[in-house]
């Protein structure tokens, strides 16, 4: 080999490093959801709530009422586009599958939460207002949509932000869901 | 019965593509002739099995065949025929079956036009084809398989994403793939001749025009989508340094070096290295792109939903097909010669400094793209880069490449003498330094970016005309003058026509940037709002039934000093199968400014909010890729390729009747 090569050859390396070093992060990258970021919450008791329920005001709900109980706590809003991403995956999982969703509509006007509702159907078994957003924060809640998965001794075992999709559903929450059935 | 022929079809393609990777292959290395042989016919093959296999998933997407899952969910009875067709491409499947279709288009190609090359040349391009077709196919058929059944069939489909449903959808995605595939026709060349160890000028000359259409189309396939963008996203922005793009825009900064980085090596022989280089990454960053689109590694505008098993499979083609490329280079690169030498001032020099220039806007691309994954990945926390990276990156790289370009076709190859070129470039120097500080005054407003973005573009058609005179410059009447402008080859105004494509997208990007102005109003019948000299009036505001959607449509009638402009129609629409809510802008085009009204949301049931928006001179950025576009088939179809060419057929039937003879 020439002397002139040899910064070639070293070039040569430094690009096939390059290289290698590329492929490890997007293997390790692949591992990783980007969606997914991780709650503090996961593990701990749901916040307390008792707030009016959306289609009768008059009457109260309280997270209490569930305990003994898997469920789906479901942060929507009419002014939420995403919401309007995910809403059929809930309709149909709801209606087809029966899975207990209860939604918590989130600093939003009582009168255009119910046309929303007319307009895309109600998936949800009951939903309460939480118009000022108190209990919203109490959640943590940073983005809508945010799904929680709830068990029966009233822990949050799961937390999706962002849209929820029926492959998600199929790979991650149902399969939890029916774990959590049995504990 | 028509899903499972295509399945079929996919499989014995699949069978085809290895025997084109193995056997051309093996006998090009072992001087086998009849094995080489197979290259060809086995190409054709596959070709005509893949269009076999397109056209059956395009049938069950026409014939409403919801019994066929990918159909099912991106397709429905009420979607129009049109997008019925380009819904074949609408979703993850789809996509990769046309991906692996152009590749084998684009073999057919080779297969048609390597009359002229030595047998082992073709077998060798052949056979890297075939591997990289062989992976694709495997990948369709063992993770994305877009013919698998669901039974029992849904009455209706879950129709395509109303996004995808509009013109540029029609034609995005095969251009933008017939350039990500195009560059693998530059890739097998390359390899090939690492192969043979003939990495010498005929090569360059070989793969030129393919790395030229290749490249054509990547910018054709860009442009379409920026434009796609600005009209259907519905906020009128056509750039947004999203990952998506930034996949299809790093294969051309680097594709776009190796265009020259290939002239310099067919002309001087330099740069060889380089070059083989180039045509690796290019590809390289091609399959990179399609990784990061279809693994979802990385959180886009362009969500795609994301099997685990999908990214794997591309990671292991793209680290096996790119490691291996990259170890034989690294294996013959000592015995790559380094070619004619050059002066620090020359052509040559210019071109490299050029090339080097793209090749790190290509890397601070990459680097801005997979950084937050990066981070990530070593769990140092979630991060995004956006557009102030990629704007004070880009502008300090492309403001010195943007000035050599002029230089450039000025210098002479191997020595340029620096004060001629000064002497030449004096008067384009003051022009454009005069026209960056005094144009943005004239327009109304200076600032260092539009002042640097307008001297820029004039200082490339200022050179360009120098460049022309200069190339006329021994014409002592107007007939020779032609005749030198006809002898002129075609490359060279496909080069010129390139460059001044680049000055009319500077043009295009500056005034924009630089000028635009908009409104967010309320508006209710008969309110007007004033924008840059344009009175927008609402008319009225009236409810519209679409094939498979229901609008809410504004009367917007512009006028300019009384004098009626235009009406447009913009809306709101709501598809009714997904119940997806979408915003229909509608824009009055023309030369040099666009009027664009959105629809946003009601604010009571007369009053909606209305945004509106003037901007000048946006649609050159667009005219100057398709300058760019046509300046690239001109070079391509250059007449020394084809005259080449003929010559040697002619040769080569002269020395088959002598051996005959003999």
């Amino acid at each position: 080999m020439s002397a002139a090569s040899l910064p070639r050859m070293r070039t040569t390396w430094i690009v096939v490093g390059a290289f290698v070093a590329l492929v490890i992060v997007l293997a390790v990258g692949l591992r990783l959801n980007p969606s997914e970021v991780p709650s503090p919450l996961i593990g701990k008791p749901a916040p307390q709530f008792e707030l009016p329920v959306l289609q009768d005001p008059h009457k109260s709900f309280s997270g209490k009422e569930m305990l003994g109980k898997v469920w789906l706590l479901n942060v929507w809003a009419s002014w939420c586009v995403s919401c309007r991403d995910e809403h059929p995956v809930l309709v149909e999982y709801a209606k087809d599958r029966g899975v207990p969703i209860y939604g918590l509509d989130y600093k939003d006007k009582r009168a255009d939460a119910l046309q929303w509702l007319r307009d895309f159907g109600d998936p949800y078994r009951l939903s309460v207002s939480d118009a000022d957003g108190r209990v919203g924060i109490n959640f943590g809640v940073y983005g809508v949509p945010e799904t929680y998965l709830i068990d029966k001794r009233g822990i949050i075992r799961y937390k999706r932000i962002g849209p929820v999709s029926s492959e998600l559903m199929e790979r991650k929450i149902l399969p939890m869901m029916r774990e959590l059935e049995r504990e | 019965m028509i899903p499972e022929i295509g399945q079929f079809a996919l499989s014995l393609a699949l069978a085809v593509a290895l025997a084109q990777a193995i056997l051309p292959l093996a006998g090009a290395a072992r001087g086998d002739a009849a094995w080489m042989a197979i290259a060809r016919p086995a190409a054709r093959v596959q070709f005509a099995l893949l269009a076999l296999a397109f056209a059956c998933l395009t049938y069950s997407f026409v014939a409403n065949d919801f019994s066929v899952a990918y159909v099912a969910e991106h397709s429905n009875t009420s979607l129009p025929l049109v997008y019925r067709i380009t819904g074949v491409w609408g979703g993850h499947e789809g996509s990769m079956l046309l991906w692996t279709t152009l590749l084998a288009a684009w073999m057919f190609a080779v297969t048609l036009f390597s009359g002229h090359l030595p047998e082992d040349m073709v077998a060798r391009v052949l056979g890297v084809m075939g591997i990289v077709s062989a992976g694709f196919l495997a990948f369709i058929l063992f993770t994305s398989d877009p013919f698998t059944r669901l039974l029992p069939a849904p009455p209706n489909g879950r129709d395509l994403n109303p996004l995808l449903q509009d013109p540029g959808m029609v034609a995005h995605p095969p251009m933008l793939y017939m350039g990500y595939v195009g560059f693998s026709v530059a890739f097998a060349f390359a390899i090939a001749a690492l192969l043979s160890g003939r990495l010498d000028a005929a090569w360059a000359r070989w793969s030129r025009p393919w790395t030229l259409v290749a490249w054509m189309f990547l910018t054709l396939g860009i442009a379409l989508g920026s434009a796609w963008a600005y009209y259907v996203l519905g906020w009128g922005g056509w750039w947004f340094w999203d990952p998506v793009e930034n996949a299809s825009f790093m294969p051309w900064l680097v594709g776009t070096a190796l265009i020259h980085s290939l002239a310099v090596t067919e002309k001087r022989g330099s740069f060889r290295s380089w070059t083989v280089l180039l045509a690796i990454c290019a590809f390289a960053l091609s399959l990179l792109g399609t990784f990061l689109v279809r693994s979802g590694v990385l959180t886009s505008v362009h969500a795609f939903a994301v099997d685990p098993r999908r990214g794997v499979f591309i990671l292991i083609l793209f680290a096996a097909l790119v490691g291996s490329s990259l170890v034989l280079y690294a294996a013959r690169t000592a015995r790559i010669g380094l070619g004619g030498s050059f002066d620090v001032v020359s052509r040559e020099s210019s071109l490299l400094a050029n090339n080097v220039l793209l090749t790190v806007a290509a890397a601070s691309v990459l680097l801005g793209t997979l950084y937050p994954l990066a981070l990530d990945a070593l769990g140092a926390g979630k991060i995004s880069v956006g557009p102030p990276y990629f704007d004070a990156v880009f502008v300090p790289l492309m403001a010195p490449a943007v000035f050599l370009m002029g230089v450039g076709p000025l210098a002479r190859w191997k020595r340029a003498s620096l004060p001629e070129l000064a002497v030449l470039l004096r008067w384009a120097l003051a022009v454009s330094v005069a026209c960056g500080v005094l144009l943005p005054l004239v327009l109304g407003r200076w600032s260092p970016m539009i002042g640097l973005g307008l001297a820029l573009a004039v200082w490339v058609v200022a050179t360009s005309v120098v460049t022309l005179r200069e190339r006329l410059r021994h014409a002592s009447s107007a007939a020779s003058a032609w005749a030198r402008l006809r002898s002129t080859p075609r490359a060279w105004y496909g080069m010129f026509l390139a460059h001044l494509g680049i000055a009319v997208f500077i043009v295009g990007v500056t005034m924009d940037k630089g000028y635009e102005s908009q409104k967010d109003v309320r508006m209710q019948a008969g309110d007007t709002v004033e924008l840059s000299g344009y009175t927008f009036r609402m008319i009225g505001i009236s409810k519209v039934q679409g094939p498979n959607f229901t609008a809410t449509q504004a009367q917007i009638e512009i006028t300019r000093g009384g004098r009626p402009v235009a009406n447009l129609y913009p809306q709101r629409r709501i598809y009714t199968v997904q119940q997806m809510p979408m915003t229909d802008a509608a824009i009055n085009a023309g030369l040099f400014r666009h009027l664009y009204v959105t629809l946003g949301d009601p604010l009571n049931a007369t009053t909606w909010i209305v945004r509106v928006q003037v901007r000048p001179f946006v649609s050159w950025i667009w005219l100057g890729c398709l300058v760019m576009a046509i300046g690239g088939l001109l070079s391509a179809t250059d007449r020394r390729y084809r005259v080449a060419a003929a010559i040697r057929r002619a040769g080569a039937a002269e020395i088959a009747v002598a051996q005959a003879a003999r």
